[in-house]
């Protein structure tokens, strides 16, 4: 260790004031601070001591509460594969293959994204901060098993460019980073994001029967067809792969989506995480849930079209709703920022993703506009809940 | 009308190093100091004596020209053997060398009787020319009272939450007759109520509770309730125009002391504390004096802080500093001026913690006393982390709006957020949980100051 922290302290004059690198200095205080924990004390005046608590350490937890659907992503992908091929495969076969699908697109993530941090620190002078850590997890789970790598690429560089660094760094951005990335995909190449893309096939071809529909598309399909939903649902898959589409397997998540999104059990495991390290707001993640449950309930109660009527249970565990309320919709930096502020905003996120869902057929997949749309609204809850605070204070006062 | 009052909001530190109740006995302090930094908002002090010269507890050494007629004297007899001045001549302290036997300025005295007939006018002559006017402190920020001020309400808290703090109990002993003096004479300042906060939680010595021409409340729950300002949010709360005063007991008894003795009598007892002295005890001196004789061979280790004050609101002195005006406790803890290996992610049940993010097990420990050293555990970063300054902050305020409005220096907003209602102690704890590492208190006086004189 000694050793280690010595060369640490033989190249660090050079990044200093003066050095030869010196503009690079935040590369270096990034890589040293991520081996120790640097020496730095309180100043002569104010705390004394500090809570051991960091960003660093706040981020990580974040991390770790997506692995879950990390392995269970990397698994998913491999058992989705094999299920539409048709063929039988070890568990070891189904990971392996979802491996090489996704560990690259996570390289990719966060290689670029990483690579443009630094760029821009060091353009601009800054400290390179820890968000980009989950930002860069974030970003391959809510990806298509089978998107061109290129694109994650160039998604990742323009949500860091343009959702985060434009708007002054980690802590400054309006919008959810992970989440804008996905959207510039969404928009920039629709076809390649959408229709079936949802299982890795390779060069296989797919069984009889296999059309790449997901639930959300089965979904969007009833508004024209007229059909029940649970029922196309139920009856999808029959042949090669019965009950694909039962409310366990939905709640299981042994379904096609993106990466990391598909399990709502896994989200659940990772919001637990977050809610004993009291790292993630449980308010809005209980206010996303809360709001779409209601909200289905609300649909089913005027019952117009087949959409309508499904149970509102199953808005729950299809599509990224989990996901998304676990993982997006908790972003500290892009959601209300206040108490009462957090509840109206994790509601809201859940009714209008029922709402784009049911009556958006061109968009199915709800929860990522609904955040986005909320990430813009936040501010302005947080102004009418900040206001309210303010007139409290003027109300007692005389002058 | 007294109140009771339960917080549940903030967070105890639970340090090593409690001084034990007992008082040792030890020679006193060679040197003293009085240190004009102690007190907020004194812009252009001006030395009334030079080094060399002799002066008794008592004499005038210094005044503000801002606030002419407050006088600042010394608190022990003796010669003054240096003005230390800092970067641009600042005034840091002036420091007396001491006599054995304290001699005292003779001030006029006083009986019972004589002190409830005496006018407000006489009261405030005294108070200014005695020195003991600058144990009031005014709110908004903070600063010494002004004389020309009728305040709303004067505020004493009679318990002390910051952490190892000393037992007021032990502090004050005895000086029941002191204390009644003290508050019949500020109760002529003001056509309020003199509220007097005791500590609901534990058994509240006599000097307070039978305490007359006050109205007792009661405060309980962790740190800040002992904090006078968040005692003032709860009973009676600083609106824009209100003026109100502080005033700690310390103060209170030595205004009725000079009142019936005719001295200045800056004597108080002092707790030494922290997980690195030896045997933590109480220790009887005068303000401002040298901590050399109370650590010397009483210090486990030798890469220590020596703190005047608490680990919150403190001031880092050297192991020769003297003590600052208001404090009356000494904390010694180690410095953290060393590299820790994947310090940030390691799991951990010694770090202390209010945080319970991946590794931080510190919870776990219960009522465990904590060592934790001055390292800053962390490096600054952006405002990202919210709802945790929130839970330390028993205080309908919005504590990180409040600190981006002064950071834009938006002054409107600052008003509108309730900035009168604080000062930095009141917001130590969210320095101390900020996973962001911000300097919350210098940033709040920032405010305060940009309120105060622009």
């Amino acid at each position: 260790m000694k050793f280690l922290r010595d060369q640490l302290d033989k190249v660090k004059p050079h990044f200093e004031k003066g050095g030869k690198w010196e503009k690079f200095y935040f590369i270096y205080e990034a890589h040293d601070t991520l081996l120790f924990a640097p020496n730095h004390t309180t100043k002569a005046t104010g705390v004394q001591i500090r809570d051991a608590v960091d960003m660093k350490r706040m981020m990580m937890t974040v991390i770790i509460a997506m692995i879950p659907c990390l392995l269970f992503g990397i698994y998913n992908v491999g058992y989705q594969h094999f299920l539409a091929l048709g063929q039988e495969a070890a568990l070891v076969d189904m990971l392996l293959i979802g491996a090489i699908q996704v560990i690259p697109i996570v390289v990719v993530s966060y290689g670029v994204g990483l690579g443009t941090e630094f760029a821009i620190a060091t353009i601009r002078q800054h400290p390179i901060n820890e968000g980009y850590l989950v930002t860069g997890m974030l970003i391959p789970l809510v990806m298509p098993p089978d998107i061109p790598l290129w694109q994650v690429a160039l998604a990742t560089i323009f949500a860091v460019v343009i959702a985060k660094e434009a708007f002054g760094g980690t802590g400054m951005n309006v919008l959810n980073v992970a989440l804008t990335a996905r959207a510039f995909l969404y928009f920039a190449y629709p076809s390649q994001i959408s229709g079936d893309v949802w299982t890795y096939l390779g060069d296989g071809t797919a069984v009889s029967g296999y059309t790449g529909a997901t639930p959300l598309s089965i979904g969007a399909n009833s508004l024209t067809t007229g059909e029940n939903v649970v029922a196309s649902m139920g009856s999808y898959g029959a042949g090669w792969a019965d009950g694909l589409f039962s409310f366990s397997n939905l709640f299981f998540g042994f379904m096609p989506g993106c990466i990391g999104e598909t399990s709502t059990l896994m989200c659940l495991i990772g919001a637990a995480i977050l809610i004993i390290t009291g790292v993630g707001s449980w308010k809005i993640i209980v206010g996303v849930f809360g709001g779409a449950y209601l909200m289905g309930l609300g649909m089913n109660a005027i019952g117009l079209n087949e959409f309508m009527l499904m149970p509102a249970q199953y808005h729950l565990v299809i599509g990224g709703l989990a996901f998304g309320a676990v993982y997006m919709a908790t972003d500290p930096v892009s959601a209300s920022q206040t108490e009462t502020g957090k509840w109206i905003y994790g509601i809201l996120i859940g009714v209008l993703t029922v709402v784009i869902r049911v009556f958006n057929p061109a968009y199915p997949e709800g929860i990522m506009l609904a955040i986005l749309f909320m990430n813009v609204f936040a501010p302005l809850i947080d102004y009418y809940v900040v206001n309210a605070n303010k007139k409290r204070r003027l109300q007692r006062a005389t002058v | 009308m007294s109140k009771s009052i339960k917080l549940k909001k903030g967070f105890d530190i639970n340090l090593a190093g409690k001084a034990e109740k007992k008082i040792a006995e030890i020679d006193q302090p060679e040197t003293f100091a009085y240190k004009p930094t102690s007190f907020q908002g004194i812009l252009r002090p001006k030395v009334v004596v030079d080094e060399g010269d002799n002066v008794k507890a008592g004499t005038p050494i210094l005044f503000d020209k801002k606030n002419d007629k407050v006088q600042h004297v010394a608190p022990v007899s003796g010669e003054i053997v240096e003005i230390r001045r800092g970067e641009k001549r600042k005034l840091l302290e002036v420091v007396i060398l001491a006599d054995k036997k304290i001699e005292y300025v003779e001030h006029k005295k006083f009986s019972v009787s004589e002190i409830n007939n005496l006018s407000t006018e006489e009261a405030k002559t005294q108070l200014l020319e005695s020195g003991t006017w600058v144990n009031l402190v005014q709110r908004p920020y903070g600063v010494v009272a002004d004389p020309e001020d009728s305040p709303k309400a004067i505020h004493i808290s009679a318990f002390d939450s910051h952490p190892l703090a000393p037992e007021y109990d032990l502090l004050f002993k005895g000086q029941d007759q002191y204390f009644q003096a003290g508050i019949d004479i500020l109760k002529k300042f003001t056509d309020g109520v003199i509220h007097l906060n005791i500590d609901g939680a534990s058994e509240v010595s006599q000097l307070f509770s039978h305490a007359k021409n006050v109205q007792l409340n009661k405060f309980s729950g962790p740190h800040p309730a002992g904090n006078v300002g968040v005692q003032i949010h709860h009973l009676d709360p600083i609106n824009k125009g209100d003026v109100v005063w502080t005033i700690n007991p310390h103060g209170v008894i030595q205004i009725g002391k000079l009142f019936i003795e005719g001295i200045y009598d800056a004597s108080k007892m002092v707790a030494l504390t922290g997980s690195e002295v030896k045997n933590p005890q109480y220790y009887k001196t005068f303000t401002g004096a040298s901590i050399k004789k109370m650590v010397a061979n009483n210090i486990a280790s030798d890469n220590v802080r020596y703190i005047s004050g608490n680990v919150l609101t403190g001031e880092k002195i050297a192991n020769d500093g003297h003590l600052g005006y208001f404090d009356h406790h000494v904390t010694v803890i180690p410095e953290g001026d060393y590299y820790e290996l994947f310090g940030w992610i390691k799991p951990t049940t010694k770090s202390l913690s209010f945080h319970r993010a991946f590794g931080l097990l510190s919870f776990l420990n219960g009522n465990k006393e904590f060592v934790v050293d001055t390292n800053t555990k962390g490096e600054p970063r952006a405002f990202v982390q919210t709802g945790t300054f929130e839970k330390v902050m028993p205080m309908d305020i919005l504590p990180t709006f409040l600190l981006k409005a002064i950071l834009a220096e938006d002054f409107d907003e600052m008003e509108a957020l309730g900035i009168y209602e604080i000062i930095e102690e009141d917001m130590a704890l969210c320095e101390f949980v900020d996973v962001s590492k911000h300097d919350v208190q210098e940033i709040v006086r920032e405010g305060l100051d940009l309120m105060q004189y622009s």
